[in-house]
């Protein structure tokens, strides 16, 4: 399965309705099958209405004018309904708390189950495993309030996971979470990625965070792909990234200061920057 | 009388309901004009912390004394002119129809004189580089200038201590930038500033101390070097020091040394500079 394409974008421009400038403009991206992607962008440069593209809410639930073909597992996301592509594509947001409608966590996990006709009898053996799979077993009981934000996001996460997608998008899914949270979000994404394939796209400020776990990154800005490539390619482009109000991580920007200049290789983790200052 | 603006003395804070102890045994000495970072998880006890500030929780034992006053023999009102709170998303905060006005509520609502209001304004049109958008909406504004908006209505009431709680959660470089810029600004002037935050980065760069508050406990208490280099805390706490400090700390060659919060220190440290550079 590996190095099929998941998600194919043609020529997409979209513009609000209420909007004078584009959100997105002209993007072309092909993501592989069970790649991680990060995307990169100030806020208002793209990152999230490229997110609702992927699982049509943008265009169909959402007014402006939108030109090109995105296609995603084969279905074209601008006539297959919304709630269909719930089947292939899960969308996190980065307040767990709004997400969170339901009296126990079983009932928030089968609401989406519900959207899709799943019969009653098929749901909650869905519901344990999804649980299970985000690691939180047994907490069909639970009341979502009463959770942390770490457990109430992953939950939020399983959610989306019992509707079996392919694809999970991430916008900014830990922007509220405490330092506990935000690993526990991570490494279940990786988890997700690396042991059930699942192709996983995350918007996300934190340079670092790609760096550690994405496969690419694609940099956004004023609704154009800017920058592609591996977190070292991209990163190795520090100058060009500060122009746009972008930075990279330290371990990057420490190994450029100390005239680091092979860009294929230039350290973005903690553990590369060890190894790369004591290789010197 | 110490010259502690803030003293937290041996403090205990025991939630009525449910009995949950949200402080056990605090003590703190915070000095005019320190710049303070205060880290933690979510229901460390932070957030709690804060509230003994301005009187809105009282202690359940122990005692608070802001400004030289003991903040359980006054209200929250009357502590608004010594210490002002920023919420994390300005929206909870802004509601006039102008930022003119929204600058001018606070000291109105203080019974401050219209001539003081408005020196107070104009004050905070200069110092926030704001003076352009006078008229604007605060809801037409982008997010980083409202979260601005947000600060200077707080500075209008004269605060000497500034509250911030999270004030770069889900920002841009850009404005996170801007943010720590103004910052190192209110700190210049005087003003002591609390952060409270998740953001590590953030306490490295602007605050001069910083504690950690573990199990309503406070567990480290010393500038951020000191703290990021406490290898035992961070790995209790889950909190992940600053990449720069995380590299710093794990290089054989400087085994036993504190942690370095900037690449340019580390970099100068490890003795090479790329060409043309300073």
């Amino acid at each position: 399965m590996a190095g099929e394409i998941a998600i194919k974008i043609e020529g997409l421009t979209f513009t609000y309705a209420a909007g004078s400038k584009p959100a997105l403009s002209n993007i072309n991206l092909e993501i592989k099958r069970g790649e991680y992607l990060g995307i990169m962008g100030l806020n208002g440069a793209g990152k999230t209405t490229l997110g609702l593209s992927i699982n049509g809410i943008v265009p169909q639930s959402t007014m402006g004018f939108y030109e090109g073909k995105v296609t995603v597992e084969g279905l074209d996301t601008s006539t297959t309904p919304v709630r269909e592509m719930a089947r292939t594509v899960g969308i996190v947001f980065d307040n767990p708390e709004f997400q969170m409608s339901q009296v126990s966590a079983a009932e928030e996990v089968a609401l989406g189950l519900e959207n899709l006709g799943v019969p009653t009898e098929e749901m909650p053996p869905r519901v344990s495993a999804a649980l299970a799979t985000v690691g939180l077993p047994g907490f069909e009981e639970r009341s979502p309030m009463g959770l942390s934000g770490g457990q109430q996001q992953r939950l939020a996460i399983a959610s989306v996971l019992a509707m079996h997608p392919r694809i999970l998008f991430m916008d900014e899914p830990t922007s509220n979470l405490d330092p506990i949270g935000k690993e526990e979000v991570f490494e279940l994404a990786r988890k997700l990625n690396r042991e059930d394939g699942l192709t996983v796209i995350v918007a996300e400020h934190e340079c670092e965070v790609l760096a550690a776990y994405a496969d690419r990154i694609v940099v956004l800005n004023e609704g154009k792909i800017v920058m592609i490539g591996t977190p070292s390619e991209v990163f190795a482009r520090g100058d060009e990234l500060a122009k746009l109000g972008l930075r990279v991580p330290q371990a990057t920007e420490l190994a450029l200061d100390l005239g680091g200049s092979d860009k294929k290789n230039l350290p973005v983790t903690t553990e590369e920057a060890v190894k790369w200052v004591e290789a010197r | 009388m110490s010259d502690a603006i803030i003293q937290v003395k041996d403090v205990r804070y025991v939630y009525a309901r449910g009995a949950v102890v949200a402080l056990d045994g605090i003590s703190l000495d915070v000095p005019a004009g320190q710049s303070l970072g205060i880290v933690g998880q979510n229901g460390s006890g932070k957030t709690t912390l804060t509230k003994l500030f301005n009187g809105l929780l009282r202690p359940t034992s122990g005692a608070v004394i802001v400004d030289g006053r003991d903040t359980a023999k006054h209200s929250v009102q009357e502590m608004a002119g010594t210490i002002g709170y920023v919420f994390q998303n300005p929206n909870h905060q802004l509601f006039a129809s102008s930022v003119a006005e929204e600058l001018a509520f606070g000291p109105t609502n203080m019974k401050m004189s219209p001539e003081e209001v408005k020196a107070k304004v104009e004050e905070a049109f200069e110092f926030f580089d704001l003076g352009q958008y006078r008229d604007h909406h605060p809801y037409r504004l982008s997010f980083p200038l409202r979260k601005l908006v947000g600060i200077a209505s707080v500075f209008t009431m004269g605060p000497k201590i500034f509250v911030l709680d999270e004030p770069t959660t889900g920002q841009d470089h850009q404005t996170t930038r801007v943010i720590n810029r103004l910052i190192h600004k209110l700190s210049e002037r005087g003003s002591t500033v609390i952060c409270v935050t998740h953001d590590m980065p953030l306490v490295a760069d602007v605050s001069e101390r910083m504690i950690v508050m573990w199990n309503a406990k406070m567990i480290a208490d010393g500038t951020p070097k000191q703290v990021f280099s406490d290898t035992e805390v961070m790995q209790r706490t889950h909190i992940a020091p600053p990449q720069i400090a995380q590299i710093s700390m794990q290089l054989k060659a400087r085994k036993g040394k504190e942690a370095v919060l900037s690449v340019e220190e580390l970099a100068a440290e490890l003795g090479g500079k790329k060409k043309g550079g300073a």
